[in-house]
């Protein structure tokens, strides 16, 4: 537990260590800035809830979400710091949590960057504080899902670059599964229950009713076998790169 | 003597290339192995393979007398471990760095801290202990990777060419400690500087092409000359090792 904390630490200040995180930060309040007032039309509807925001929080997170997941191993094997760290006296499995853990965290942070949001429209109206609460959850949810698919990618290679490419897109296919113009080509492609079966494990099946104040032991579930399912592929990608 | 490190018949190859192939030896408490070979022998690959960096192909490593395949948490408790180039997290500050290695290696409170402060010392850091890393000199980066890996007193050191690139004084450091160290660990130092051998290691192994191709004290490697010649370890490795003459000593 305390090799645990000690990565968790070391990681998360690590993403402070740079101005990179707080340029992704403010990258990321800036564009849902712009998506909730702009692209969602905020003062058009008159309505003072986050509904716009929540909207495209999630296809916001697809750039996130890689953007914070990619240096968690790619740095590490580039700088040769890796062979510390799989030598420490600890499992695979504690550090792929561990980094992971941070980088949720992070994520949480940049969140929490966008509560400018919900005191505004508290500022305007008197909106349902609980469905906004629970779209932050189902926001957070959903990135550590993404960020988990993101970190395997991460430990492929020694690029961080090639990682954010390889992250966005194993991000925007777990993403766009769940899009109806996906599902209509997909239904029309595949049999009914290999369709119906990639729309349950797609990221948006199980964030849209929870962003509108609905949530279901079901997506509970998905959130947490999908996050569990990533990191052990990630603990896969490195034994595998152990042995390679 | 009982070896705390032991490598049997350990195999690893990259695609169709075999960069150690079939190496054994062991290491006991209070030797110094000085572990020798040209550049791209598979020297490295060696030692990846002994920290438990890398899986083997085939054959064993016994940490302690623990498989590192078997138990690798447990085998890599009694390892501190010196990788090539000394990489480190440059972001962090000595201070911070020693702290990380040793909370890792689940030391806390005021046992943590001693540690940190005897590394410190042993490496002579003190000056620099709230230095970024990414700040520092090369003799002061690898004394910071030679701080963690003997901050814990581990029973084995495994230490990847720690002279490299360093000046007289700094390599004269370097040397000291690793003798001091030798009193209760056992060590391999890889290096491919032949003037240190006999002032730092009680034993040397050759390898070539990823095998050994000579094993025993430096005085013994160095009668390996050529009919007629001056008995030097330089003509000896060099003898050793070139293709010609590597085939026939391994057989």
């Amino acid at each position: 537990m305390r090799a645990f904390m000690a990565i968790v630490r070391r990681e998360l200040s690590a993403y402070f260590a740079t101005p990179i995180a707080y340029v992704f930060i403010v990258i990321f309040v800036a564009l849902a800035g712009v998506f909730t007032f702009q692209v969602g039309n905020f003062f058009a509807r008159g309505v003072a809830d986050l509904a716009p925001f929540f909207l495209y929080l999630p296809w916001l997170l697809l750039v996130l979400a890689p953007a914070v997941a990619m240096r968690l191993w790619a740095e590490e094997r580039n700088s040769g710091t890796i062979e510390l760290l799989l030598t420490l006296p600890l499992t695979t499995t504690t550090a792929v949590v561990a980094k992971w853990l941070a980088g949720w965290l992070f994520l949480g942070v940049g969140l929490m960057a966008t509560f400018g949001l919900w005191i505004t429209v508290n500022w305007l109206g008197s909106p349902d504080n609980g469905v906004i609460a629970l779209g932050y959850l189902a926001g957070w949810a959903t990135g550590g899902v993404l960020l988990a698919a993101g970190a395997a990618m991460s430990a492929i290679t020694r690029n961080q670059v090639i990682a954010y490419v390889l992250a966005a897109a194993v991000c925007f296919i777990l993403m766009s599964m769940g899009t109806p113009l996906v599902q209509e080509v997909l239904g029309g492609a595949l049999p009914a229950p290999v369709a119906e079966a990639l729309l349950a494990i797609s990221v948006p099946s199980h964030y849209a009713a929870v962003a509108q104040g609905v949530v279901t032991l079901a997506d509970v579930v998905y959130w947490l076998s999908m996050t569990a399912f990533w990191l052990f592929i990630n603990v896969l990608v490195v034994e595998w790169k152990k042995a390679a | 003597m009982d070896a705390l490190l032991r490598l049997e018949d350990v195999r690893k190859s990259f695609g169709p290339i075999m960069a150690v192939d079939g190496i054994s030896l062991s290491v006991a408490r209070g030797e110094v192995l000085g572990f020798l070979g040209p550049n791209g022998a598979g020297k490295s690959t060696t030692m990846k393979v002994a920290v438990g960096f890398l899986r083997p192909d085939g054959g064993r490593v016994e940490i302690c007398g623990i498989d590192m395949w078997a138990r690798p948490v447990e085998a890599k408790r009694h390892l501190g471990y010196l990788p090539e180039g000394a990489p480190l997290y440059d972001e962090m500050t000595v201070r911070g760095f020693l702290k990380f290695c040793g909370a890792a290696r689940g030391m806390s409170g005021s046992g943590l801290k001693r540690a940190m402060e005897e590394a410190a010392e042993r490496t002579r850091l003190t000056s620099v202990w709230g230095q970024g890393i990414g700040t520092l000199s090369k003799g002061f980066r690898r004394r910071v990777g030679l701080a963690q890996a003997i901050m814990h007193r581990p029973d084995v050191l495994i230490l990847d060419e720690p002279t490299d690139g360093l000046d007289p004084n700094q390599k004269q450091v370097v040397r000291d400690l690793i003798r001091e160290m030798a009193k209760d660990s056992a060590i391999i130092v890889s290096t491919h500087i032949l003037e240190e051998v006999p002032a730092v290691c009680d034993r040397v192994v050759i390898i070539a092409r990823g095998r050994v191709v000579a094993a025993g004290t430096a005085e013994d490697i160095a009668a390996r000359v050529p009919d007629g010649a001056e008995p030097s370890l330089e003509m000896a490795f060099r003898h050793l090792t070139t293709r010609e003459s590597a085939g026939r000593a391994a057989a």
